[in-house]
């Protein structure tokens, strides 16, 4: 009631306030932390959301049982760590964060059950999670239904643009179009065999990656995919050393992955010599510790980011990651496009000044992170953001060493032309 | 196919694809030895088949580590005494679940199939909570990497080698135990008629429960012998419970000859099909013309009369 | 009256009980979020009544019925998929007019098996149809063959492997591994409104007590009788002269058809369907839900979707890390120290407990010799 009252009597105020706030964020930035003193709950949280004073919940939702946990993991690591940093930094606007914690299970419906929870009961202002694309679309409605925000860290298919969605990770065409041409360019690559694992990313990004190869007027000697789980790849070896590809481009996934890259290995496929080359975007140095450095010595990915980037940035978010969670732990591409989630959303609410979802949304597109490990990211009007491509090599170790990376940021493109 | 490649060429590749088959073939062969042998014995469909190949490869994987920081001159011959470990961890836990929950259930055997597939997902979670829900990489000795070229097209993995050359000899092991000795005597005898053997003397129950664990340990040496191909995780042994079940039923209960016989079958489909189709498209090629032949022929390619 | 008949007195208390709580208290107590999910649940107790008949009665256990409920889920899926994809709602695409998965895959038409799915009627016929046919194939070849047991759970399960590769793999028509998501509308009809998450529970929960009656009709029947002998002593019910297979193909395509519902309703009140619920897992767990009832009941595979799935959600949210323990535990509790699930649990002790201190009601579901009773596979 009197919360009301006070409403309708700072209505004025409460118009100039967000006037003035627009300018807030800058000196934020620079300045020290804000005080949730300042932004009022009732102005800042108009929408019922779990906003108090001095709390703000979040919810994180990934698979932690099931095939996925295997991937996921990284994931939560990173949005932990992310959210515990800002609460040490003085929370969002002067909020501390807390967060919900839901177990995807592996599980589609599962995903649309916790996120619909998560929105529903618990009222989260905001949800980092989600991994395979299947989990995105079957939450994606519960989303658009009751207004929440996800934050995706995945790379994936494109195809997609939803205005309840920020996508921290790579479309297609980031991670596919500037690896093609620097093989092409530096390997003097003419000659493709594609493969994959039998689902909707690799089978459409190697539709993306065929379109750009023939458009280079450069050969696809080979298409094929396997279902998940595969374990057996020998066949589909006799048929790469039948073709003789220059460049083997493998978006294989999972399980069959380890299984790929050893049989590869043992087939006496030597990628660390000059041909074939084999180029992958679906290896991360998560995956890395499956396959074991050994096995993939040699190959090239096309990622965003990788654990071994050279940048101040870097260098503080593993130390600090390591710290957090052992001094094993590797770090993917995935899990830095998690860990940029909970900040992105922490600058767009302050942007806004408000953690209404609508408002959050309007302030999203524009907005700039230089402290992100990956470097410099920006988030485009699509929703997804602008970065760079990078291209490294893996070596024993398990690690990659960047080879080359684009120099400029790619404009995320999620509708293709020929796509949509 | 032939008018884009030389003769010579074609004809390595069709030796290449047939050693495929072959490398497949000893793998089927692996995957299903342990599950026909309890299959046959007591006519349990154990599920958690896949989860004692898994503990198999974690073994291997602790083995390894083992070596590498303790043993780093034994090295080499690492992977043998993983496998002999292998054998009797996994061995050992096929005794004890024998002991605690398939023994009262030998008189339903569709509820071992429940039973077990419980056991499977506890071990899953065991797995992810004490050895962590991230693949491990199980690294190998520097000679079972790599191939032998034969020609210039041909080459030839080593680790298929090995797979193959353990298949023969865990095969021949196994023909031998139920061959040759008193042991598998018994077993046939049990399996044949359980109520005469019983009355001559064999103590069943015994039996029984070595051979259910013969069977688990064997799919921890398969476990350990496919951290060489395929990946090592919690959820890893769920990748070939069909594949096995399949190669089992297929080849008839009760039938050493039947299992080999049906593995031989399968991979040769596959692989060859492989060859001509997409991945996915040859495996459920493959699947529906197993399923097909034994709707015609139920029993599976070879049986054994057995009085119940 | 006939009707009347269908079930003894303490049977019509259970079934109105269930009835009222179905109807009249969940409605009433819980929110729409959870009512929802507990509309979710009662779907696979479709499958539950369909296991406790062909599984529970006639001794054929399939571990396949994945397959069924997912046919039955994709043809609602397909039908409410193409109301979604009107040309103005896909003008982005470049063949406006059909689904977005099509035209990510360059479809340019829609493929002459969708077509019928533009029909409500054709989609509702579907549902049971397609289902049973596929059931009707595959029992006439198992069954005639006399596949039974151990065997025949093994091919329904490579069977839902099979299928599940060939949905997964031909995205271009089946939406692959993301299944068919973002449905809409039942003829014009806001099916995620909540409002109409209420409607559809009701519809779910009317249908769900009609197959309840339908499988008890079975059940009290002779053929009811028959199917029991049969997996005691199928070759006596063989040599009295009947034709067991047919018996056995009926009671399959009939399961079948209640789950192909249930994949029905799920649909509607869950938005969407995806390959994962035909495959192996899902089908095994399936097989749980009526295990933990009873296999002997048809109350009891209600009440063990309910049971398993909210413990399920519970315990997830809770401890994630144990469920999978506490799943796992249960298989092997309710193989082991009660296979008759929580309705043989009621009828030893529950039940003896209420006629000693008097009261009339006998157990809620009467079960042939509880205490020894324990299906049998038939022989091979």
């Amino acid at each position: 009631m009197t919360d009301e009252n006070s409403n309708n009597k700072s209505n004025i105020t409460r118009r100039h306030m967000l006037a003035g706030m627009a300018s807030i964020p800058a000196i934020a930035m620079m300045g020290g932390p804000l005080l949730a003193s300042d932004f009022p709950t009732a102005e800042v949280n108009t929408t019922g959301l779990a906003v108090t004073d001095d709390k703000v919940t979040v919810g994180i939702l990934h698979s932690v049982t099931g095939t996925m946990a295997i991937s996921e993991t990284g994931s939560v690591q990173a949005e932990k760590l992310a959210i515990e940093q800002i609460n040490a930094s003085g929370g969002v606007l002067g909020r501390q964060i807390e967060y919900i914690q839901e177990d995807g299970a592996s599980d589609w419906p599962t995903f649309a059950e916790k996120a619909k929870k998560l929105l529903v009961q618990d009222k989260v202002a905001s949800v980092m999670g989600c991994w395979t694309s299947a989990s995105r679309k079957a939450v994606l409605p519960v989303f658009e239904q009751y207004n929440g925000m996800l934050y995706y860290p995945t790379f994936y298919e494109g195809l997609e643009q939803s205005p309840n969605v920020i996508y921290t990770g790579q479309e297609a065409t980031q991670q596919i179009i500037a690896g093609i041409d620097w093989v092409t360019e530096t390997k003097g690559a003419k000659k493709f065999f594609l493969l994959g694992s039998d689902y909707i990313w690799p089978r459409t990004s190697n539709k993306i990656a065929r379109k750009h190869i023939e458009k280079l007027g450069h050969q696809v000697v080979g298409e094929e995919y396997y279902p998940l789980g595969h374990t057996q790849f020998n066949s589909v070896i006799n048929k790469i050393k039948l073709k003789k590809p220059d460049v083997i481009y493998a978006i294989v996934v999972g399980g069959s992955n380890v299984a790929f890259y050893k049989q590869l290995k043992a087939a006496g496929i030597d990628m660390t010599k000059e041909k074939p080359v084999l180029l992958t975007i679906s290896v991360t140095e998560d995956e890395i510790l499956g396959i074991g450095g050994e096995n993939i010595n040699g190959a090239y990915a096309c990622m965003k980011y990788f654990q071994s980037l050279d940048n101040p940035n870097n260098l503080e978010f593993v130390k600090a990651f390591k710290e957090r969670w052992g001094d094993e732990i590797v770090i993917g591409d995935v899990t830095q496009a998690a860990y940029l989630g909970p900040w992105l959303w922490k600058m767009a609410v302050e942007k806004a000044g408000s953690f209404d979802v609508d408002k959050v949304r309007i302030a999203s597109p524009g907005i700039e992170f230089d402290k992100a490990p990956e470097g410099y990211v920006k988030i485009h009007d699509n929703h997804h953001l602008w970065s760079k491509t990078r291209v490294g090599l893996a070596k024993t170790d398990g690690q990659y060493e960047m080879v080359y990376e684009t120099a400029e940021l790619v404009e995320p493109d999620p509708f293709p032309e020929g796509y949509q | 196919m032939i008018g884009d490649y030389t003769i010579v060429e074609f004809s390595s590749i069709l030796a290449m694809q047939g050693f495929a088959g072959l490398i497949l073939f000893s793998v089927f062969v692996l995957m299903a030895l342990g599950l026909a042998i309890i299959f046959g014995q007591m006519g349990v469909i154990n599920m958690a088949h896949g989860e004692f190949m898994i503990l198999g490869a974690y073994v291997t994987y602790f083995c390894s580590l083992f070596f590498e920081s303790f043993l780093p001159s034994l090295y080499g011959v690492y992977f043998f005494v993983a496998m002999i470990l292998a054998f009797f961890v996994s061995g050992t836990l096929g005794v004890i679940v024998e002991w605690a929950l398939i023994r009262h259930l030998y008189k339903r055997p569709l509820d071992t199939l429940l039973a077990t597939w419980g056991l499977s997902l506890i071990l899953q979670q065991f797995y992810r909570s004490v050895f962590g829900a991230r693949e491990v990489g199980v690294s190998l000795p520097e000679w079972l990497l790599g191939s032998v070229a034969l020609t210039d097209i041909i080459e030839v993995p080593i680790n298929g080698l090995f797979v193959m050359a353990l298949t023969t000899a865990i095969t021949l092991g196994v023909a031998f135990i139920m061959y040759k000795s008193i042991w598998g005597k018994k077993v046939r005898a049990v399996v044949q008629n359980r109520t005469m053997a019983g009355a001559v003397g064999i103590n069943t129950k015994m039996v029984d429960r070595l051979t259910f664990g013969l069977g688990c340990g064997i799919a921890g040496v398969a476990g350990s012998a496919f951290t060489m191909i395929g990946s090592t995780g919690p959820t890893a042994g769920q990748l070939y419970i069909v594949d096995t079940f399949l190669v089992v039923v297929f080849g008839g209960a009760a039938s050493l000859l039947g299992t080999i016989a049906s593995a031989f079958t399968i991979s040769q489909a596959q692989s060859t099909m492989e060859f001509f189709m997409s991945g996915s498209m040859a495996k459920v090629l493959t699947l529906l013309t197993v399923v097909g032949i034994l709707m015609l022929r139920p029993q599976g390619l070879f049986t054994l009369k057995v009085r119940k | 009256m006939k009707f009347a008949r269908l079930f003894d007195k303490s049977e019509w208390v259970g079934f109105a009980i269930i009835a009222a709580v179905l109807l009249i208290v969940f409605p009433a107590v819980i929110d729409i979020f959870r009512l929802n999910l507990v509309g979710k649940y009662l779907t696979y107790a479709f499958v539950a009544i369909g296991l406790v008949l062909c599984w529970g009665m006639g001794g054929i256990l399939s571990l396949g019925q994945g397959i069924f409920f997912g046919l039955g889920g994709y043809c609602m899926a397909m039908f409410l998929k193409l109301e979604a994809s009107t040309p103005e709602n896909t003008s982005i695409q470049s063949t406006p007019g059909i689904p977005d998965f099509m035209d990510w895959n360059q479809l340019t038409e829609l493929p002459w098996w969708w077509q019928p799915f533009n029909s409500l009627p054709f989609t509702l016929i579907a549902i049971i149809v397609v289902p049973s046919i596929l059931a009707f194939i595959i029992g006439q070849a198992m069954f005639q063959r006399r596949v039974g047991g151990v065997y025949f759970a093994i091919i329904t399960q490579a069977i839902a492997a099979i299928l599940t590769i060939l949905i997964v793999g031909q995205q271009g028509y089946t939406g692959g591994i993301n299944g068919i998501t973002d449905l809409r509308t039942l003829l014009g009809w806001d099916i995620r409104t909540d409002s109409a998450k209420y409607v559809l529970y009701f519809v779910n929960v009317l249908l769900l007590l009609i197959v309840i009656m339908l499988a008890q009709f079975v059940r009290i029947s002779k053929f009811g009788r028959l199917l029991i002998a049969m997996r005691e002593q199928e070759d006596r019910v063989r040599f009295s002269g009947y034709s067991v297979a047919d018996f056995k193909v009926f009671i399959f395509c009939l399961a079948a058809a209640f789950s192909g519902i249930g994949g029905a309703m799920f649909t509607l009140q869950v938005g969407f369907m995806s390959p994962s619920f035909v495959g192996i897992v899902p089908s095994i767990e399936m097989v749980i839900f009526a295990a933990v009832g009873g296999r002997l009941s048809i109350f009891g595979a209600v009440i063990g979707a309910l049971v398993v799935n909210f413990a399920k959600t519970t315990f997830s949210e809770t401890f994630p890390e144990l469920w999978l323990f506490a799943m796992g535990g249960m298989f092997i509790a309710v193989v082991m120290a009660f296979p008759n699930g929580l309705a043989g649990l009621y009828s030893s002790y529950i039940a003896p407990f209420f006629k000693k201190i008097g009261s009339k009601p006998k157990p809620a579901t009467p079960m042939e010799n509880v205490a020894n009773s324990t299906p049998k596979a038939p022989a091979e």
